[in-house]
């Protein structure tokens, strides 16, 4: 089997587009880029056929006709990539109406961490100040 | 008899259904609900009976085997196919009885019970379908459901924890959909008895990419580490059922995925020793998150992950013993984790809060509470006699007649991850349990109505049980592994 090099390099396309869009942020972009990375993988599955006349009877000889399966599965994806997106841009506007943005928020743990660095920090500059004060106040009593 | 073959995917659909045009009457969906999940499981034992002759196989709408859709009930199909309804059927209750106690009468969430009914037939379509492009639709028909069930009333946290989960579900659905792109354009077609024939005489190269992709895609669903940060961070925050079934059965669909694709397409490949190393490192990383954890919804979540890691550790052996242990551990671990996760619902009821430093003295207040955790948390640690034990004892044997380094290194592994486990719980006893109740905050209890603690129990006593049925239901495992391993059975099966 020959695959189609356009094809090819159309999924290739789709696929990093969709993968710069799904490290962003906001959920509008992640959207966009579910989008685009569906597309691709449906582009892909139309690919695994051999390309040839469409598969429906009597327009075509059996023999030259492309396997219709492939198209058959993307049509579900496809049905299935719409629903996706219906709910997730449902719940990109929910999160615009409780917090006025659609950023994608660190989880607990994240946040507990990041506290605990902080703390950490803080802690540190506290020790280093009073190591300093201790310097000084050595250097005083030497004099 | 394989007309009941189709059943427990097209009960729920058509339940779900039902419930949704009930929508405005609450009683008249629970009845519903209750009584098409209380027939799938009586299906699903039936088939299990039955399919001890073989496995039963239907050509969905009359298409000739390797072009329509096919579902195959093997014991392994089966054996899950129970548990789940069981599962499902208590969980089901439980949250009746919470909407109930809650006085939801007036304002119940009418899309709780079709989704419910939908991502039922989802997980059923997965165990029972013959071919990978209809065990991608199951996978999404039950990832669809649980997208709304997660975000559920759509409070901040919740669509907060459901973005990072929708997301990342979708990101493994392409991967899935790529894969079965790739395997299609390689072997055209998509039956697994008809790849068994077919991989086979794919050149090692691509066969590698092929599992690559699909282990990637249910290693996602699995939660297996690398792949497992989405899990503690989404599944704490829905309601308390909705955990607990996300939590017994959803990752378990993952590793079912996972035990299928690696014993039926792609047996004896080099992706063994990679499958160890992920199940050393998911057992030690979730295990050691959940030393850490404050909460008990978190700690259980962390818990989850890290025996994922024993059913791949069966799964990576690949040897008769290896895949009995892994097989008995899954149903041993979904009856476990969902009733821990039920227990912690009624903790958080009776307590006001799951976080460990709000909680004590349950031990005196509850004393019925503190039985329903205690009996399932010994039973997670793996103290004997409890199946805990036994699943974990086939493992380790299973891992000690393998003789290799890399499985030494995870029977040690798993030894550590059984102490730990047990210290993370101990600690939830200690604290939540057997602290002096003045020493914390008191908040006003919620009541727990009997339909709430009724199920919790059953499914405590199921996993207790498990012990007393475990002779039984080891040699079934044993003999559910013989088949996957020989791989001809299914095949003959279902292309005669």
């Amino acid at each position: 089997m020959r695959p189609s090099i356009v094809l090819l390099i159309a999924v290739g396309v789709l696929f990093a587009a969709g993968t710069t869009l799904l490290l962003e942020r906001t959920l509008t972009r992640v959207l966009l880029g579910v989008m685009l990375l569906g597309n691709g993988a449906n582009l892909l599955v139309l690919a695994s056929a051999e390309p040839g006349a469409p598969p429906i009877v009597g327009t075509a000889d059996t023999a030259e006709m492309t396997d219709p399966l492939p198209q058959a599965m993307i049509l579900t994806a496809i049905v299935i990539t719409l629903g996706m997106t219906a709910f997730l841009l449902a719940v990109a506007y929910r999160s615009w109406r409780l917090s006025g943005h659609d950023e994608v928020q660190d989880d607990a743990e994240d946040r507990r961490v990041r506290e605990l660095a902080e703390r950490d920090e803080g802690s540190d500059a506290e020790e280093l100040d009073a190591d300093e004060l201790d310097n000084e106040t050595l250097e005083e009593t030497r004099r | 008899m394989t007309w009941l073959v189709p059943l427990p995917v097209m009960m729920p659909l058509l339940g779900a259904a039902a419930t949704l045009l009930m929508f405005r009457r609450p009683r008249v969906q629970r009845v519903i609900s209750v009584s098409v999940l209380t027939a799938t499981l009586a299906v699903s034992a039936l088939l299990l009976v039955l399919s001890a002759d073989g496995p039963l196989v239907v050509a969905v709408g009359g298409w000739p085997v390797p072009l329509g859709i096919v579902l195959v009930a093997d014991q392994l199909a089966t054996l899950m196919l129970v548990v789940s309804a069981a599962v499902t059927l208590c969980v089901l209750l439980y949250s009746i009885g919470q909407g109930d106690a809650d006085g939801d009468e007036e304002h119940p969430l009418s899309v709780f019970h079709p989704t419910y009914l939908i991502m039922t037939a989802g997980v059923t379509n997965a165990f029972l379908s013959g071919d990978l492009f209809n065990l991608y639709v199951g996978f999404e028909i039950l990832l669809a459901a649980s997208y709304v069930l997660i975000t559920l009333g759509g409070t901040e946290t919740r669509i907060r924890a459901g973005t990072t989960y929708v997301v990342v579900s979708l990101l493994s659905s392409v991967i899935f959909l790529s894969g079965i792109g790739l395997v299609y354009a390689s072997t055209g077609t998509l039956n697994m008895a008809q790849l068994v024939e077919r991989l086979d005489a794919l050149p090692d190269g691509t066969r590698m990419v092929l599992q690559g992709m699909l282990l990637l895609a249910f290693g996602i669903k699995a939660a297996i580490f690398p792949l497992s940060a989405w899990l503690p961070d989404s599944y704490p925050t829905a309601p308390a059922p909705v955990t607990a079934v996300f939590a017994g059965l959803l990752t378990k669909v993952g590793v079912y995925a996972i035990i299928r694709t690696e014993t039926l397409l792609f047996p004896g490949g080099r992706v063994g020793d990679l499958l160890m190393v992920a199940a050393l490192s998911t057992m030690l990383v979730g295990i050691l998150g959940a030393v850490a954890q404050s909460d008990i919804k978190r700690l259980l979540s962390f818990t989850l992950v890290s025996h994922i890691g024993f059913l791949l550790f069966g799964v990576g052996l690949a040897s008769r013993a290896g895949i009995a242990a892994a097989v008995f551990y899954t149903l041993h671990h979904i009856v476990v984790q969902t009733t821990l996760f039920l227990v912690t619902g009624l903790i958080e009821r009776r307590g006001g809060s799951t976080a460990l430093d709000r909680l004590g003295g349950l031990a005196r207040t509850a004393p019925v509470l503190a039985v329903l955790f205690f009996l399932p948390a010994l039973n997670l640690a793996g103290i004997p006699p409890f199946s805990g034990f036994l699943g974990k004892l086939g493992l380790i044997q299973a891992g000690v007649a393998d003789g290799s380094v890399l499985s030494w290194l995870l029977v040690a592994g798993s030894a550590i991850t059984s102490l730990l486990t047990l210290y993370a719980l101990a600690r939830v006893w200690n604290l939540a349990f057997w602290r002096s109740p003045a020493d914390t905050p008191s908040a006003a209890p919620l009541k727990s109505p009997k339909l709430m603690i009724s199920p919790t129990a059953a499914l405590v006593i199921a996993g207790t049980a498990l012990t007393l049925a475990a002779g039984p239901l080891y040699s079934l495992s044993e003999s559910v592994a013989g088949d996957l391993l020989a791989r001809t059975p299914y095949v003959e099966a279902v292309l005669p």
